[in-house]
């Protein structure tokens, strides 16, 4: 793809985030679109949140589950990148009018100590880097309609990245087990899901080990002081006002949400 | 839950001969329901019970009791909305580690769960989690392998009842420990078969927390009749869905601060 064509729908994906609305599946329009080409469209809209006065604070890993592989067809991970604007305190009430379509996934963040340069990185390596480990909440969203997506429209779309709370427990990884820490996500005070680390990748530490890698090849910084949402544990929940959420690592702690509002879609 | 018996003591010794028959040879039989429509909860466990009665009779041990169906996962592929119970003895004790014949298992399948050693005798009824976990020893993980006798996985609550909640073997392992030492609730547990993940979930899949499964069992253990005397060994119920085990393959459940239970299956 050229760099006009590549602008173009990077600048059309800004807009619609911008304006609350979808649009069509770029791969319904643009067949040929690679991967590779779905990254730069990614890079070019974070360069419009950037240019418009936000910066980059961190990365979202997704796609680390095998069902959601199988789903779209995918043998790895994907990556968006996290800006200063999609980040809610822990007890913050999150409007939802700012979103589209919004669904909620329970993860282990990771905050590093130390840059991560791929390619190269390990998993040893991820946990010799990072700072501290906490429970959170990332609201997905899609500007493509209906969720429609194939790889090349998720990651084109920042992977979907909505907006992101952080829990407040922090755990250091040498004291916690990440791989079989238990997740426990209820909504509105009943039990919704279970899910277990090792759902990410077999664990979140090779979910983020992969992301180093893939940043290296790509040129893209990888620095200390980043936050990296490694990965979905539990099932997506679609989220509605009123609705409080609460997730919970063993041996760690918990991250709680509220909804209000309505959203775009 | 009703426990009342209207099956004639006649109909419950046939339908137990027919359930120790099937289990004993390992062939698969009709649900009960299919000649007994009207076959209740307590005519269920009027069955099992006999069956109890027989093993023990035979010079079997009853070493504790499993809950069964316990969590959402499990109830969803069973298609059921209550928990049952079912007694366990020394004869379905299979070590850590160990090589499992499935030669006299009908279609064996395996799930990670919690299992308790009570230090106390519970009765109920109103016995309660924080009951459990006063009168429990220590918890360690455990894989249970169920085997419903009944064909082409068609069955109901009452079937599975009288056959004994479809318990055939069991293996504890791993690491033993305080229960107040642990959050129940949250531990995560991965099960992997021939070395690839199969299923996951956290210890909440099971009524929000195990310990509120041996109170549920411990309630049913009343209505019936009985306790739960000290040193029974209890299993809560599936955290992870049931997978399909056949001969060669290998399983490993993990879990969170409780260590790994692992064993093969053999012809």
């Amino acid at each position: 793809m050229n760099d006009e064509t590549i602008q173009k729908y990077g600048d059309e994906l800004y807009v619609a985030w911008l304006e609350r609305r979808t649009v069509a599946p770029l791969l319904e329009r643009e067949p040929e679109i690679t991967l590779a080409d779905a990254y730069r469209i990614q890079l070019r809209y974070i360069e419009r949140r950037v240019g418009a006065g936000e910066t980059v604070v961190g990365k979202k890993i997704g796609v680390t589950s095998k069902p959601v592989q199988d789903f779209l067809g995918v043998f790895q991970p994907d990556f968006g990148q996290l800006t200063s604007g999609m980040v809610h305190e822990e007890g913050d009430t999150i409007d939802l009018g700012t979103l589209i379509q919004p669904k909620a996934e329970a993860e282990l963040a990771f905050v590093l100590k130390a840059d991560l340069q791929g390619p190269g990185v390990t998993a040893m390596d991820v946990i010799r880097a990072t700072d501290y480990v906490v429970p959170c909440f990332e609201i997905v969203d899609s500007r493509i309609t209906d969720w429609k997506i194939k790889i090349q429209d998720t990651v084109a779309d920042n992977a979907s990245c909505g907006v992101y709370v952080l829990g407040k427990t922090r755990g250091d990884p040498r004291k916690l087990d990440i791989t079989l820490a238990g997740m426990v996500l209820e909504k509105n005070g009943e039990l919704h899901s279970t899910g277990v680390g090792a759902a990410v990748q077999g664990s979140p530490a090779n979910a983020v080990a992969w992301l180093a890698n893939t940043l290296g090849e790509l040129g893209i910084p990888f620095k200390a002081g980043e936050v990296i949402l490694s990965g979905s544990q539990s099932a997506l929940v679609p989220v509605v006002d009123g609705d409080e959420l609460v997730c919970t690592v063993g041996g760690l702690g918990s991250c709680r949400v509220k909804f209000s509002g309505r959203s775009a879609a | 839950m009703s426990m009342n018996v209207t099956l004639s003591r006649e109909d419950v010794v046939r339908l137990c001969e027919r359930v120790e028959g099937a289990q004993k040879r390992a062939c698969a039989i009709p649900k009960l329901t299919d000649e007994y429509p009207g076959m209740t909860m307590g005519d269920g466990y009027a069955v099992q019970f006999e069956l109890r009665r027989r093993f023990l009779e035979q010079g079997h041990r009853q070493v504790g009791w499993k809950a069964g169906l316990t969590s959402k996962a499990k109830m969803q592929q069973m298609g059921v909305s209550v928990p049952s119970i079912g007694f366990l003895t020394d004869r379905m004790a299979r070590p850590e580690n160990s090589a499992i014949s499935t030669a006299d298992l009908v279609h064996p399948r395996v799930e990670c769960e919690v299992a308790f050693v009570m230090k106390k005798t519970l009765a109920g009824p109103g016995c309660t989690r924080a009951d459990v976990l006063a009168a429990t020893d220590y918890v360690l993980p455990a894989v249970e392998i169920i085997d419903s006798r009944f064909s082409g996985f068609k069955f109901d609550l009452e079937s599975v009842v009288a056959d004994n909640g479809s318990s055939a073997r069991f293996v504890g392992g791993g690491r033993a420990r305080y229960a107040e030492e642990l959050d129940l609730r949250t531990l995560g547990v991965v099960m992997e078969k021939n070395g690839e993940i199969v299923t996951m979930g956290a210890s909440a899949a099971v009524l929000g927390h195990p310990a509120e499964a041996i109170a549920m069992l411990v309630n049913i253990l009343a209505e019936l009749g009985e306790e739960l005397p000290a040193g029974s060994f209890v299993m809560s119920g599936g955290i992870t869905e049931a997978i399909a085990v056949k001969p060669g393959d290998s399983i490993i459940a993990r879990f969170q601060e409780l260590g790994s239970v692992s064993m093969r299956f053999v012809d």
